[in-house]
Protein backbone atom coordinates (compact mmCIF):
# COMPACT_ATOMS: atom_id res chain seq x y z
CA UNK A 1 0.00 0.00 0.00
CA UNK A 2 2.79 2.57 1.17
CA UNK A 3 4.69 1.41 -2.38
CA UNK A 4 1.47 2.38 -4.51
CA UNK A 5 1.13 5.91 -2.54
CA UNK A 6 4.55 6.52 -2.96
CA UNK A 7 4.91 5.57 -6.79
CA UNK A 8 1.40 7.57 -7.12
CA UNK A 9 2.81 10.69 -5.61
CA UNK A 10 6.04 10.37 -7.44
CA UNK A 11 3.94 10.30 -10.50
CA UNK A 12 1.72 13.04 -10.15
CA UNK A 13 4.80 14.93 -9.12
CA UNK A 14 6.82 13.73 -11.90
CA UNK A 15 7.88 16.66 -14.98
CA UNK A 16 5.74 14.73 -17.44
CA UNK A 17 2.32 14.56 -15.84
CA UNK A 18 3.32 18.30 -14.04
CA UNK A 19 3.65 19.33 -18.10
CA UNK A 20 0.56 17.38 -19.15
CA UNK A 21 -1.50 18.95 -16.49
CA UNK A 22 -0.10 22.30 -17.30
CA UNK A 23 -1.29 22.05 -20.68
CA UNK A 24 -4.71 20.40 -19.68
CA UNK A 25 -5.48 23.38 -17.86
CA UNK A 26 -4.47 25.63 -20.30
CA UNK A 27 -6.93 24.37 -22.89
CA UNK A 28 -9.94 24.02 -20.03
CA UNK A 29 -9.15 27.62 -19.38
CA UNK A 30 -9.19 28.58 -23.35
CA UNK A 31 -5.41 29.66 -23.71
CA UNK A 32 -3.98 30.00 -27.03
CA UNK A 33 -1.14 27.87 -25.76
CA UNK A 34 -0.39 25.56 -28.90
CA UNK A 35 2.46 23.35 -30.01
CA UNK A 36 3.21 23.84 -34.07
CA UNK A 37 1.53 20.62 -35.94
CA UNK A 38 4.70 19.74 -37.59
CA UNK A 39 6.82 20.02 -34.45
CA UNK A 40 4.70 17.46 -32.67
CA UNK A 41 4.66 15.32 -35.65
CA UNK A 42 8.11 15.22 -35.21
CA UNK A 43 8.58 14.84 -31.40
CA UNK A 44 6.53 11.75 -31.90
CA UNK A 45 8.44 10.16 -34.35
CA UNK A 46 11.27 11.27 -32.38
CA UNK A 47 9.52 8.83 -29.10
CA UNK A 48 8.62 6.07 -31.17
CA UNK A 49 12.51 5.99 -32.15
CA UNK A 50 13.95 5.98 -28.95
CA UNK A 51 11.67 3.91 -27.39
CA UNK A 52 11.60 1.46 -30.27
CA UNK A 53 15.68 1.56 -30.13
CA UNK A 54 15.90 1.27 -26.85
CA UNK A 55 13.63 -1.79 -26.76
CA UNK A 56 15.28 -3.24 -29.49
CA UNK A 57 18.89 -2.87 -27.63
CA UNK A 58 17.57 -4.37 -25.19
CA UNK A 59 16.66 -7.90 -25.97
CA UNK A 60 20.22 -7.59 -28.16
CA UNK A 61 21.61 -7.54 -24.30
CA UNK A 62 19.16 -9.94 -22.91
CA UNK A 63 18.87 -12.58 -25.99
CA UNK A 64 16.39 -13.95 -27.90
CA UNK A 65 13.69 -15.47 -25.14
CA UNK A 66 10.63 -17.53 -26.13
CA UNK A 67 8.20 -15.76 -23.93
CA UNK A 68 8.45 -13.02 -26.72
CA UNK A 69 6.35 -15.34 -28.58
CA UNK A 70 4.09 -16.25 -25.74
CA UNK A 71 3.96 -12.32 -24.75
CA UNK A 72 2.95 -11.10 -28.50
CA UNK A 73 -0.01 -14.16 -28.80
CA UNK A 74 -1.08 -13.05 -25.06
CA UNK A 75 -1.12 -9.37 -26.82
CA UNK A 76 -2.86 -10.25 -30.07
CA UNK A 77 -6.05 -12.64 -27.91
CA UNK A 78 -6.32 -9.45 -25.69
CA UNK A 79 -6.57 -7.40 -28.01
CA UNK A 80 -9.13 -9.19 -29.85
CA UNK A 81 -11.23 -10.11 -26.86
CA UNK A 82 -11.21 -6.64 -25.22
CA UNK A 83 -13.96 -5.31 -27.46
CA UNK A 84 -16.06 -8.14 -26.71
CA UNK A 85 -16.21 -7.28 -23.14
CA UNK A 86 -16.33 -3.15 -23.92
CA UNK A 87 -18.75 -3.65 -26.72
CA UNK A 88 -21.25 -5.88 -24.26
CA UNK A 89 -21.08 -3.19 -21.53
CA UNK A 90 -21.43 -0.01 -23.30
CA UNK A 91 -24.66 -2.01 -25.07
CA UNK A 92 -25.83 -3.19 -21.23
CA UNK A 93 -24.86 0.31 -19.52
CA UNK A 94 -24.55 2.91 -21.51
CA UNK A 95 -27.36 3.01 -23.93
CA UNK A 96 -25.20 3.90 -27.12
CA UNK A 97 -26.38 2.52 -30.39
CA UNK A 98 -24.57 -0.87 -31.92
CA UNK A 99 -22.64 1.22 -34.21
CA UNK A 100 -21.33 3.50 -31.64
CA UNK A 101 -20.52 0.82 -29.71
CA UNK A 102 -18.45 -0.96 -31.65
CA UNK A 103 -16.17 2.14 -32.25
CA UNK A 104 -15.51 2.48 -28.84
CA UNK A 105 -14.75 -0.82 -28.10
CA UNK A 106 -12.66 -0.75 -31.19
CA UNK A 107 -10.59 1.97 -29.16
CA UNK A 108 -10.56 0.09 -25.90
CA UNK A 109 -9.00 -3.03 -27.28
CA UNK A 110 -6.46 -1.15 -29.35
CA UNK A 111 -3.55 1.06 -27.22
CA UNK A 112 -2.57 4.17 -27.01
CA UNK A 113 1.23 4.33 -27.67
CA UNK A 114 2.00 7.45 -25.72
CA UNK A 115 0.66 6.16 -22.59
CA UNK A 116 3.02 3.14 -23.57
CA UNK A 117 5.78 5.49 -23.19
CA UNK A 118 4.81 7.23 -20.11
CA UNK A 119 4.77 4.04 -18.70
CA UNK A 120 8.13 2.92 -19.54
CA UNK A 121 9.49 6.07 -18.20
CA UNK A 122 7.61 5.78 -15.01
CA UNK A 123 9.17 2.21 -14.59
CA UNK A 124 12.30 3.79 -15.56
CA UNK A 125 12.31 6.49 -13.27
CA UNK A 126 11.32 3.85 -10.33
CA UNK A 127 14.27 1.83 -11.56
CA UNK A 128 12.14 -1.55 -12.18
CA UNK A 129 13.67 -3.00 -15.31
CA UNK A 130 11.57 -4.56 -18.44
CA UNK A 131 11.06 -6.64 -21.02
CA UNK A 132 12.44 -4.73 -24.48
CA UNK A 133 10.28 -6.88 -26.88
CA UNK A 134 7.18 -5.29 -25.25
CA UNK A 135 7.58 -2.89 -27.83
CA UNK A 136 6.73 -6.05 -29.81
CA UNK A 137 3.52 -6.61 -28.15
CA UNK A 138 2.36 -3.00 -28.32
CA UNK A 139 2.66 -2.80 -32.01
CA UNK A 140 1.10 -6.09 -32.42
CA UNK A 141 -2.03 -4.87 -30.37
CA UNK A 142 -3.16 -1.83 -32.65
CA UNK A 143 -5.39 -4.03 -35.57
CA UNK A 144 -6.94 -7.10 -34.10
CA UNK A 145 -9.37 -4.90 -32.26
CA UNK A 146 -10.57 -2.61 -35.08
CA UNK A 147 -11.14 -6.35 -36.84
CA UNK A 148 -13.25 -7.49 -34.16
CA UNK A 149 -15.26 -3.94 -33.58
CA UNK A 150 -16.36 -4.27 -36.93
CA UNK A 151 -17.51 -7.22 -37.09
CA UNK A 152 -19.69 -6.62 -33.77
CA UNK A 153 -21.04 -3.57 -36.10
CA UNK A 154 -21.63 -6.23 -39.10
CA UNK A 155 -23.07 -8.68 -36.53
CA UNK A 156 -25.32 -5.40 -34.93
CA UNK A 157 -27.00 -5.62 -38.66
CA UNK A 158 -26.75 -1.46 -38.31
CA UNK A 159 -24.30 -0.78 -40.91
CA UNK A 160 -24.92 0.54 -44.39
CA UNK A 161 -24.34 -2.21 -47.44
CA UNK A 162 -20.66 -1.67 -47.75
CA UNK A 163 -19.54 -0.50 -44.89
CA UNK A 164 -18.42 -2.10 -41.14
CA UNK A 165 -15.20 -3.74 -43.45
CA UNK A 166 -11.87 -2.73 -44.12
CA UNK A 167 -10.30 -3.78 -47.66
CA UNK A 168 -6.61 -4.65 -48.27
CA UNK A 169 -5.67 -0.84 -48.70
CA UNK A 170 -7.47 0.16 -45.52
CA UNK A 171 -5.87 -3.09 -42.93
CA UNK A 172 -2.55 -1.91 -45.00
CA UNK A 173 -2.66 1.80 -44.29
CA UNK A 174 -3.54 0.55 -40.33
CA UNK A 175 -0.54 -2.04 -40.20
CA UNK A 176 1.91 -0.16 -41.81
CA UNK A 177 0.87 3.24 -40.02
CA UNK A 178 4.13 5.69 -39.60
CA UNK A 179 4.13 5.14 -36.02
CA UNK A 180 4.30 1.31 -36.11
CA UNK A 181 6.73 1.20 -38.59
CA UNK A 182 8.77 3.85 -36.82
CA UNK A 183 8.31 1.93 -33.65
CA UNK A 184 9.35 -1.51 -35.19
CA UNK A 185 11.68 -0.38 -37.56
CA UNK A 186 13.80 1.36 -34.93
CA UNK A 187 13.10 -1.93 -32.51
CA UNK A 188 15.05 -3.55 -35.16
CA UNK A 189 17.82 -1.54 -35.82
CA UNK A 190 18.39 -1.50 -31.92
CA UNK A 191 18.52 -5.33 -31.68
CA UNK A 192 20.74 -5.96 -34.62
CA UNK A 193 23.16 -2.99 -33.47
CA UNK A 194 22.74 -3.84 -29.74
CA UNK A 195 24.88 -1.79 -27.25
CA UNK A 196 27.22 -0.53 -29.52
CA UNK A 197 24.43 1.10 -31.53
CA UNK A 198 22.95 2.25 -28.04
CA UNK A 199 26.08 3.72 -26.80
CA UNK A 200 26.44 5.71 -30.63
CA UNK A 201 22.96 6.85 -30.40
CA UNK A 202 22.50 7.77 -26.71
CA UNK A 203 23.00 11.49 -26.28
CA UNK A 204 20.32 11.49 -29.20
CA UNK A 205 18.24 9.15 -27.85
CA UNK A 206 18.63 8.90 -23.46
CA UNK A 207 19.53 12.19 -22.11
CA UNK A 208 16.89 14.27 -24.12
CA UNK A 209 14.45 11.73 -24.20
CA UNK A 210 12.64 13.19 -20.97
CA UNK A 211 12.86 16.75 -22.08
CA UNK A 212 10.93 15.89 -25.38
CA UNK A 213 8.50 13.91 -23.67
CA UNK A 214 7.14 16.65 -21.51
CA UNK A 215 7.14 18.80 -23.98
CA UNK A 216 5.26 16.15 -26.31
CA UNK A 217 3.14 15.13 -22.90
CA UNK A 218 1.80 19.17 -22.70
CA UNK A 219 1.04 19.21 -26.30
CA UNK A 220 -1.01 16.05 -25.85
CA UNK A 221 -2.21 18.05 -22.41
CA UNK A 222 -3.73 20.69 -24.51
CA UNK A 223 -5.38 18.05 -27.20
CA UNK A 224 -6.75 15.62 -24.18
CA UNK A 225 -8.14 19.29 -22.42
CA UNK A 226 -9.92 20.35 -25.83
CA UNK A 227 -10.95 17.10 -25.80
CA UNK A 228 -12.53 16.99 -22.81
CA UNK A 229 -14.03 20.49 -23.25
CA UNK A 230 -15.60 19.09 -26.45
CA UNK A 231 -16.89 15.82 -24.86
CA UNK A 232 -18.72 17.05 -22.03
CA UNK A 233 -21.32 17.81 -25.03
CA UNK A 234 -21.53 14.82 -26.36
CA UNK A 235 -20.62 12.46 -23.39
CA UNK A 236 -23.50 11.11 -21.12
CA UNK A 237 -22.47 10.27 -17.77
CA UNK A 238 -22.80 6.81 -17.73
CA UNK A 239 -20.10 7.20 -20.83
CA UNK A 240 -17.62 9.07 -19.46
CA UNK A 241 -17.87 6.29 -16.41
CA UNK A 242 -16.98 3.33 -19.17
CA UNK A 243 -14.03 5.66 -19.83
CA UNK A 244 -12.67 5.32 -16.35
CA UNK A 245 -13.49 2.03 -15.23
CA UNK A 246 -13.01 -0.29 -18.54
CA UNK A 247 -8.92 1.02 -18.48
CA UNK A 248 -9.27 -1.10 -15.13
CA UNK A 249 -10.72 -4.23 -16.78
CA UNK A 250 -8.99 -4.06 -19.22
CA UNK A 251 -5.80 -3.67 -16.99
CA UNK A 252 -7.27 -6.78 -14.74
CA UNK A 253 -7.15 -8.91 -17.97
CA UNK A 254 -3.50 -7.46 -19.13
CA UNK A 255 -2.55 -9.13 -15.66
CA UNK A 256 -3.53 -12.25 -16.17
CA UNK A 257 -2.12 -12.45 -19.75
CA UNK A 258 1.30 -11.03 -17.97
CA UNK A 259 1.09 -13.90 -15.28
CA UNK A 260 0.32 -16.71 -17.69
CA UNK A 261 3.31 -15.75 -20.01
CA UNK A 262 5.71 -15.09 -17.27
CA UNK A 263 6.96 -11.62 -17.60
CA UNK A 264 8.86 -9.51 -14.99
CA UNK A 265 7.33 -6.81 -12.63
CA UNK A 266 8.33 -4.13 -15.37
CA UNK A 267 6.70 -6.18 -18.21
CA UNK A 268 3.91 -7.46 -16.29
CA UNK A 269 3.28 -3.46 -15.82
CA UNK A 270 3.64 -2.50 -19.35
CA UNK A 271 0.97 -5.39 -20.43
CA UNK A 272 -1.38 -4.09 -18.01
CA UNK A 273 -0.94 -0.46 -19.12
CA UNK A 274 -1.48 -1.55 -23.03
CA UNK A 275 -4.32 -3.25 -22.22
CA UNK A 276 -5.79 -0.53 -20.16
CA UNK A 277 -4.53 1.79 -22.44
CA UNK A 278 -7.27 3.27 -25.62
CA UNK A 279 -6.16 4.77 -29.17
CA UNK A 280 -6.67 7.97 -30.41
CA UNK A 281 -4.94 7.85 -33.61
CA UNK A 282 -5.00 4.91 -35.50
CA UNK A 283 -8.44 3.17 -34.73
CA UNK A 284 -10.31 6.78 -34.94
CA UNK A 285 -8.87 7.08 -38.75
CA UNK A 286 -9.72 3.38 -39.56
CA UNK A 287 -13.75 3.59 -38.31
CA UNK A 288 -13.47 6.94 -40.67
CA UNK A 289 -12.80 4.90 -43.31
CA UNK A 290 -15.03 1.41 -42.22
CA UNK A 291 -17.48 2.52 -39.75
CA UNK A 292 -18.30 6.32 -41.13
CA UNK A 293 -21.81 6.32 -39.31
CA UNK A 294 -19.59 5.64 -36.05
CA UNK A 295 -19.82 9.49 -34.09
CA UNK A 296 -16.23 10.99 -34.06
CA UNK A 297 -17.78 12.95 -31.50
CA UNK A 298 -18.48 10.42 -28.77
CA UNK A 299 -15.25 7.82 -29.35
CA UNK A 300 -12.04 10.78 -29.44
CA UNK A 301 -13.44 12.58 -26.85
CA UNK A 302 -13.89 9.76 -24.40
CA UNK A 303 -10.26 8.28 -25.62
CA UNK A 304 -8.57 10.92 -25.18
CA UNK A 305 -10.03 13.46 -22.91
CA UNK A 306 -11.22 11.00 -20.34
CA UNK A 307 -8.85 7.67 -20.25
CA UNK A 308 -5.97 9.16 -21.41
CA UNK A 309 -5.45 11.94 -18.66
CA UNK A 310 -6.67 8.63 -16.21
CA UNK A 311 -4.50 6.45 -17.27
CA UNK A 312 -1.85 9.08 -16.85
CA UNK A 313 -2.18 10.44 -13.79
CA UNK A 314 -3.69 7.35 -11.66
CA UNK A 315 -3.35 4.48 -13.64
CA UNK A 316 0.11 4.05 -14.41
CA UNK A 317 1.05 4.35 -10.81
CA UNK A 318 -1.68 2.39 -10.11
CA UNK A 319 -0.65 -0.50 -12.61
CA UNK A 320 3.36 -0.41 -11.84
CA UNK A 321 1.93 -1.18 -7.79
CA UNK A 322 -0.29 -3.81 -8.94
CA UNK A 323 2.58 -5.55 -11.30
CA UNK A 324 5.10 -5.23 -8.45
CA UNK A 325 2.84 -7.09 -6.01
CA UNK A 326 2.13 -9.46 -8.52
CA UNK A 327 5.73 -9.85 -8.89
CA UNK B 1 -10.03 38.58 -72.71
CA UNK B 2 -11.83 35.28 -73.78
CA UNK B 3 -13.36 33.36 -71.15
CA UNK B 4 -14.43 29.77 -71.40
CA UNK B 5 -17.10 27.96 -69.11
CA UNK B 6 -16.68 25.03 -66.98
CA UNK B 7 -17.63 23.13 -63.99
CA UNK B 8 -15.69 23.33 -60.57
CA UNK B 9 -16.11 20.65 -58.42
CA UNK B 10 -15.17 20.79 -54.72
CA UNK B 11 -15.37 18.59 -52.32
CA UNK B 12 -14.78 18.93 -48.32
CA UNK B 13 -13.98 15.49 -47.18
CA UNK B 14 -12.30 14.10 -43.76
CA UNK B 15 -8.42 13.49 -44.40
CA UNK B 16 -8.88 9.55 -44.13
CA UNK B 17 -10.51 9.26 -47.00
CA UNK B 18 -8.51 11.66 -48.98
CA UNK B 19 -6.32 9.13 -50.39
CA UNK B 20 -9.17 7.15 -51.99
CA UNK B 21 -10.80 10.10 -52.99
CA UNK B 22 -7.65 11.07 -55.41
CA UNK B 23 -7.38 7.55 -56.45
CA UNK B 24 -10.89 7.73 -57.84
CA UNK B 25 -10.13 11.14 -59.87
CA UNK B 26 -6.83 9.63 -60.97
CA UNK B 27 -9.04 7.18 -62.43
CA UNK B 28 -11.56 9.19 -64.41
CA UNK B 29 -8.66 10.82 -65.95
CA UNK B 30 -9.36 14.33 -64.16
CA UNK B 31 -6.75 16.44 -65.53
CA UNK B 32 -5.98 18.40 -62.08
CA UNK B 33 -6.89 18.88 -58.93
CA UNK B 34 -5.92 20.92 -55.85
CA UNK B 35 -5.92 19.88 -52.04
CA UNK B 36 -6.08 22.05 -49.43
CA UNK B 37 -6.20 21.80 -45.47
CA UNK B 38 -8.98 23.17 -43.99
CA UNK B 39 -8.04 24.93 -40.47
CA UNK B 40 -11.69 24.97 -38.29
CA UNK B 41 -15.28 23.96 -39.00
CA UNK B 42 -18.42 23.64 -37.93
CA UNK B 43 -20.71 20.92 -39.10
CA UNK B 44 -24.18 18.92 -38.30
CA UNK B 45 -20.86 16.87 -36.15
CA UNK B 46 -20.14 20.00 -33.91
CA UNK B 47 -17.06 22.24 -34.82
CA UNK B 48 -13.73 21.26 -34.94
CA UNK B 49 -10.07 22.64 -34.86
CA UNK B 50 -6.92 21.23 -36.90
CA UNK B 51 -5.20 22.23 -33.97
CA UNK B 52 -6.89 20.40 -31.50
CA UNK B 53 -6.42 16.73 -33.24
CA UNK B 54 -3.99 14.31 -32.62
CA UNK B 55 -4.45 12.45 -35.88
CA UNK B 56 -6.10 12.35 -39.27
CA UNK B 57 -9.55 11.59 -37.92
CA UNK B 58 -11.33 14.51 -37.63
CA UNK B 59 -9.79 17.08 -39.68
CA UNK B 60 -10.75 18.44 -43.01
CA UNK B 61 -9.49 18.89 -46.45
CA UNK B 62 -10.85 20.87 -49.35
CA UNK B 63 -10.29 18.90 -52.78
CA UNK B 64 -10.96 21.10 -56.22
CA UNK B 65 -11.46 20.47 -59.73
CA UNK B 66 -12.17 21.79 -62.60
CA UNK B 67 -13.45 19.73 -65.63
CA UNK B 68 -16.28 20.16 -69.09
CA UNK B 69 -19.97 20.04 -68.19
CA UNK B 70 -20.42 17.08 -70.01
CA UNK B 71 -18.18 15.25 -67.72
CA UNK B 72 -19.91 16.51 -64.46
CA UNK B 73 -22.36 12.93 -64.00
CA UNK B 74 -19.61 10.81 -64.72
CA UNK B 75 -16.93 12.33 -62.44
CA UNK B 76 -19.75 13.21 -59.49
CA UNK B 77 -21.40 9.16 -59.70
CA UNK B 78 -18.10 7.48 -58.19
CA UNK B 79 -17.10 10.34 -56.26
CA UNK B 80 -20.56 10.41 -54.37
CA UNK B 81 -20.46 6.97 -53.90
CA UNK B 82 -16.58 7.32 -52.40
CA UNK B 83 -17.59 10.15 -49.61
CA UNK B 84 -21.81 9.89 -49.29
CA UNK B 85 -21.41 8.24 -45.82
CA UNK B 86 -18.46 10.22 -44.61
CA UNK B 87 -18.44 13.58 -42.92
CA UNK B 88 -18.32 16.49 -45.78
CA UNK B 89 -19.76 18.62 -49.08
CA UNK B 90 -19.62 18.18 -52.24
CA UNK B 91 -20.57 21.51 -54.58
CA UNK B 92 -20.61 22.22 -58.17
CA UNK B 93 -20.11 25.61 -59.34
CA UNK B 94 -19.96 27.29 -62.89
CA UNK B 95 -16.80 29.10 -63.44
CA UNK B 96 -15.16 30.59 -66.54
CA UNK B 97 -11.37 30.12 -67.46
CA UNK B 98 -9.00 31.33 -69.73
CA UNK B 99 -7.41 28.18 -71.10
CA UNK B 100 -9.91 25.77 -71.68
CA UNK B 101 -7.57 22.87 -73.38
CA UNK B 102 -6.50 22.39 -69.79
CA UNK B 103 -9.27 21.04 -68.45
Amino acid sequence: METALSLAVANLLSPMVLFFALGMAAALARSDLAIPEAVAKGMALYLMLAIGFKGGASMAAHGLELRLVGAVVAGLVLSAAMPLVAYALLRSTTGLPPTDAAAVAAHYGSISIVTFLAAVQALTTAGIPHEGYMVAVAAAMETPAILVALWLARRGNAVAPGSGSLDGRGLREILLNGSIVMLLGSFAIGWITGAEGLKTLSPFIVDPFKGVLCLFLLDMGVIAGRGFREGRKSLTPQVVVFGLYMPLIGGALGAVAAILVGLSPGGTALMITLAASASYIAVPAAMRLALPEARPAVYLPLSLGVTFPFNLTIGIPLYVAAATWIG
Amino acid sequence: MLMHPKKRIEIVVEAPVVGRLLSVLDDLAVTGYTVLPALAGRGREGSWRREGLVGEAGRMVVVFCIIDAQRVDVVLEPVFKLVSRQIGIVTVSDVSVIRPEHF
